[in-house]
């Protein structure tokens, strides 16, 4: 599976307009950051795991995908009991870490939140290959298209990246300084690829540009476009959806009287 | 009066070929003192097929790219003269060029095939309607059968060729540009991107002009030859026979593989009885792919001797495993199964498993010319390059700048000492990628394609050197496509695939 | 060290200046905002063990705010054009998004807020001082902008108003290190290798430009 040309099963959210789905995830995560509360981040992820299971991501790649959540939320969850604002009853205490009421239910809101917040996006996003994602920027959102579709000819070169970082590491054993030297001879071995790297991908992308200038791409006339990105009916159902979660997220929290808004 | 707007639907259109007119055009890069070209004059009728040559640095790929109008505007570089392509100056001329460049990476915009090919019809405004079957035209045109979803990243360079071709044949153009097209690429996909480009100017008329040093791949397509001067103008000018019978000694001398001028092979000293230094049995070669523990076998049952002063050449199809090969052999990858040792007496001391030895061990040991030499480079000056590996053995000063600077002056390199390895052309990069690793006289010289894309002074250059460091017994193993460097080179040929190696010509005993 | 280069340069680089982008700055600042992106999300991966070894020290986890900062400077400084820190800034909080973070879409809006925070440095500069100075306070910018986002809308927002503090410094100084000096060094690297010959910052300072004729 590639990032640029992602193995995506057919699904319903598969062939939703990518901009949708970047509506609700959008929408889902600005509301969730207002407030820190257990109520609205459960609420919401509950009402989302509804939504995510019409993915169509196999189970292998929705917890390859998402592990990244999973780790960092009890992780999150943690760092908050242990130094979250105190309040409440004291539950634990060593040196000025301190364990409360208040600071354990601030760390399972964290939790939920870190959940809430990644879980969609990434799994939206797994669903969505990036040509059709830019074909919806710059048609529906209406975005520039030279910045657009240099964006997306960028990207393509990420998959040469990782080969041309391998080679680089083999290059430098040859040349005897693949290893040893302690921690410097470590920060050597990972800045001096990277830095390579970065020249060549600048290289790389001055002869992208010329190549694709050479294709009548970047005057400031019209363009049209191979493949048409419509949003349909079925699309704002989609948006519909993503604000009705974020709606009842919020409106059980403020019922609930948990709701706390961050800035006030 | 034919149509030649996008907007022209059909099967076959009717192209208009461009005309050329060049009027005391010169051109200089900003921040450079230099013009890359001056005093230019020149016309190029409709319909003519042109091969543009001259020494490097004589402004061949900067007037390509005018004529492409993609050299950019004042903040790229000063304009003097006049460029013009059917009377209009050529940065204007949008859509009536196409042109194809060198790198197959760095030319597919899109992740798919069909998306790639739509791209410059989408930018010149073709309708929705007209561009698919103009897509499907194209790609028939080139010979690439495959679907429209076929992703790009799976092709191979003569493929990637031949998409940037389609590109931009889609696009109907009146004058098509090639800047070496094919120097990239294996003998194979050199002759699928050749004829690909015959076919569609034999179906178009569209004016044809082509920069490539090896000769013989076009001289039978072009019906005329321009040669540029270095110092500006044109050198010469005329019909192709007679300008690479009249030019062909100074050509040859600028590094143009001239047919006629074949570079000389070296005479070589073969060493009688020489000692193996690396076996191979039964090895299976492959990578650990990203994010994987096990490797991904490319090749298997390889049984190989390489011994001191023998020159051994790895060949075979594209995909066959042959740089894995290579590097597997080089002691950088791990064998992904079977054995592969060294003499007690090249060991000397350390295990036998050359992927065991440490990073320092390798330098007096095995040598690697990867390649591309860019992945190489390590320092910012040529001189301080050099340096690292006499270093890191722990050489004497004296004993370390001795070496540097005899191999400079061995390698003509003297003169750029000071420069950063990356400004360097193509043929010096090559040239310092081997002098870093003679700098620790490794008794084996793994070489990936060596050769590739290299002028005909270079290739006699390196394959001069490649046998002095035979004759001196070091031991040679190059993967390679290039059927010349095999001829002047090899004592034995592995073809991958094949069960035992062939034994040729000087080294078999 | 820049005015005894200025006396050298050829008269092209004093041309009126032009904000315009063209087709090859949008797509070297792709690709650096791309390369910058999978940088972003290695960075975050590592970032879960390294925060929970800092974790027992209140607030320093700042330190390592740095690490998804530089893109913006990077491509600010080599790019020269308004915008630029912003774009290349954010698409490589898109890449790093659609490889997958734990922060989720959350990850766009920090990218827009720290680019912005390097934007407004060079655009204080009228985007015509690129020395050492102005981009280690660039760095520094982002290091404001991440700065006050953590401690505002993630979940250091429920700690202590000290630990707030600790974290706030600590990035800006991550910022100025790891984004400004950092970013500053790799373009002066950049600019000697001759690929930047078609930008200006690759002009100024490069040495050697008759070897660079190819």
């Amino acid at each position: 599976m590639s990032l640029l040309t992602p193995t995506i099963r057919p699904s319903v959210v598969a062939r939703l307009n990518p901009v949708a789905k970047l509506a609700v995830a959008l929408i889902v995560s600005c509301a969730l950051l207002l407030s820190i509360d257990w109520v609205s981040a459960g609420v919401a992820l509950l009402l989302e795991v509804g939504l995510l299971l019409w993915c169509g991501l196999s189970a292998r790649q929705f917890w390859l995908r998402t592990a990244p959540v999973w780790i960092a939320a009890p992780m999150a969850s943690i760092t908050t009991v242990l130094y979250g604002e105190d309040s409440g009853a004291l539950l634990w205490q060593f040196g000025f870490i301190s364990v409360t009421e208040g600071s354990a239910q601030l760390g399972l809101a964290i939790g939920l939140r870190v959940l809430a917040i990644g879980l969609p996006g990434i799994v939206l996003l797994a669903t969505t290959d990036p040509t059709d994602l830019a074909d919806g920027l710059a048609q529906v959102v209406r975005l520039p298209a030279r910045f657009v579709l240099g964006g997306l000819a960028g990207l393509r070169l990420v998959g040469m990246f990782i080969e041309d970082w391998h080679s680089l590491t083999l290059a430098r054993r040859a040349r005897g300084v693949g290893d040893g030297g302690g921690l410097r001879g470590a920060a050597r071995r990972f800045f001096g690829p990277a830095f390579s790297l970065l020249v060549i991908s600048v290289r790389r992308g001055s002869k992208l540009a010329t190549a694709m200038e050479a294709r009548g791409f970047g005057s400031d006339e019209p363009r049209t476009w191979a493949r048409e990105s419509r949003f349909r009916v079925a699309d704002a159902v989609l948006v519909s959806i993503g604000f009705a979660i974020t709606g009842i997220a919020i409106g059980v929290a403020v019922r609930a009287e948990t709701w706390s808004f961050i800035l006030a | 009066m034919p149509d030649t707007s996008p907007h022209l639907s059909g099967r076959a259109p009717q192209i208009r070929a461009v005309h050329i007119r060049a009027r005391d055009w010169g051109w200089r890069h900003a921040g450079r003192h230099n013009q890359a070209v001056s005093r230019l004059d020149l016309q190029i009728e409709p319909g003519e097929r042109v091969l543009l040559l001259g020494a490097s640095g004589a402004g061949k790929s900067t007037l390509v790219h005018a004529l492409a109008g993609v050299l950019g505007d004042a903040e790229d570089g000063d304009e003097t003269g006049s460029l013009l392509i059917d009377g209009r100056p050529a940065a204007e001329a949008r859509g009536r060029v196409g042109l194809v460049l060198q790198d197959p990476d760095s030319q597919v915009v899109l992740a798919r095939i069909g998306d790639d090919v739509a791209f410059g019809c989408e930018n010149l405004a073709v309708p929705r309607a007209d561009i698919w079957p103009r897509v499907r035209q194209a790609l028939a045109e080139v010979g690439l059968d495959l679907s429209l979803d076929h992703p790009t990243s799976s092709l191979s360079g003569g493929q990637k060729q031949r998409l940037a071709l389609a590109g931009v044949l889609a696009m109907r153009p009146g004058l098509l540009l090639l800047d070496e097209p094919t120097a990239n690429l294996e003998p194979g996909g050199v002759i699928e991107v050749r004829d690909a480009v015959v076919r569609s100017l034999d179906h178009s008329g569209a004016t044809f002009v082509v920069i490539e040093h090896r000769v013989e791949v076009w001289q039978d397509v072009v019906d005329r030859v321009i040669v540029l001067d270095p110092s500006g103008g044109v050198l010469a000018d005329g019909p192709t026979r007679e300008i690479l019978s009249s030019q062909g000694e100074r050509l040859a001398q600028a590094g143009v593989w001239v047919p006629a001028l074949p570079p000389r092979f070296p005479v070589r000293h073969p060493m009688r009885a020489s000692q193996t230094l690396l076996r191979a049995e039964g090895l299976q070669v492959g990578r650990v792919p990203f994010g994987r523990r096990t490797a991904c076998v490319v090749a298997d049952g390889i049984n190989l001797g390489l011994r001191a002063g023998t020159a051994t050449v790895v060949t075979g199809p594209n995909g066959a495993g042959k740089s894995t090969l290579a590097l597997t052999l080089a002691g950088l990858l791990r064998p992904a199964g079977g054995a592969l040792r060294a003499s007690d007496e090249f060991a000397d001391g350390i295990p036998a498993e050359p992927h065991r030895w440490r990073s320092k061990q390798l330098l007096t040991r095995i040598g690697t010319v990867f390649q591309d030499p860019e992945h190489q480079f390590l320092a910012a000056t040529v001189r301080d390059d050099l340096l690292i590996g006499p270093r890191a053995l722990g050489l004497s000063v004296a004993e370390q700048t001795g070496r540097v600077d005899e191999l400079m002056h061995r390698l003509r390199l003297d003169h750029l000492a000071d420069a950063n390895p990356f400004t360097l052309s193509g043929g010096e990069k090559r040239r310092m990628s081997v002098a870093t690793v003679l700098a620790t006289r490794p008794r084996l010289l793994v070489l990936d394609e060596p050769t590739f894309g290299q002028d005909s002074r270079t290739w006699q250059e390196l394959v001069t050197l490649l046998a002095e460091l035979l004759d001196e017994g070091t031991a040679l193993v190059a993967v390679t496509h290039d059927a010349q460097f095999v001829s002047a080179l090899a004592d034995e040929e592995y073809r991958l695939g094949a069960p035992d190696a062939i034994r040729l010509g000087a080294g078999a005993l | 060290m820049h005015a005894t280069i200025t006396s050298t340069r050829p008269a092209t680089a004093n041309k009126s200046r032009n904000y315009r982008w063209r087709v090859v700055d949008i797509v070297v600042a792709s690709v650096i905002g791309v390369a910058s992106g999978v940088i972003f999300w290695a960075w975050g991966l590592a970032w879960s063990p390294l925060s929970a070894i800092l974790a027992f020290t209140p607030g320093l986890e700042g330190l390592l705010a740095g690490g998804w900062l530089f893109a913006g400077v990077l491509g600010g400084l080599i790019i020269r054009k308004p915008g630029a820190a912003v774009y290349t800034e954010v698409v490589a909080a898109v890449v790093s998004m659609l490889i997958g973070t734990q922060w989720g879409f959350s990850t766009l809006i920090w990218g827009v807020v720290e680019g912005l925070g390097a934007e407004i440095v060079l655009a204080l500069f009228l985007y015509s001082n690129w020395r050492l100075g102005v981009a280690l306070l660039a760095g520094a910018g982002a290091g404001v902008a991440v700065g006050l986002l953590d401690t505002t809308f993630t979940s250091y927002a429920a700690l202590d108003f000290g630990y707030k503090a600790v974290y706030f410094v600590s990035a800006v100084i991550s910022g100025t290190v790891l984004a400004g000096l950092l970013s500053w060094l790799a373009v002066r690297g950049l600019a000697r290798t001759g690929a930047l010959s078609r930008f200006a910052a690759g002009r100024e300072g490069s040495r050697a430009p008759a070897a660079a004729i190819s």
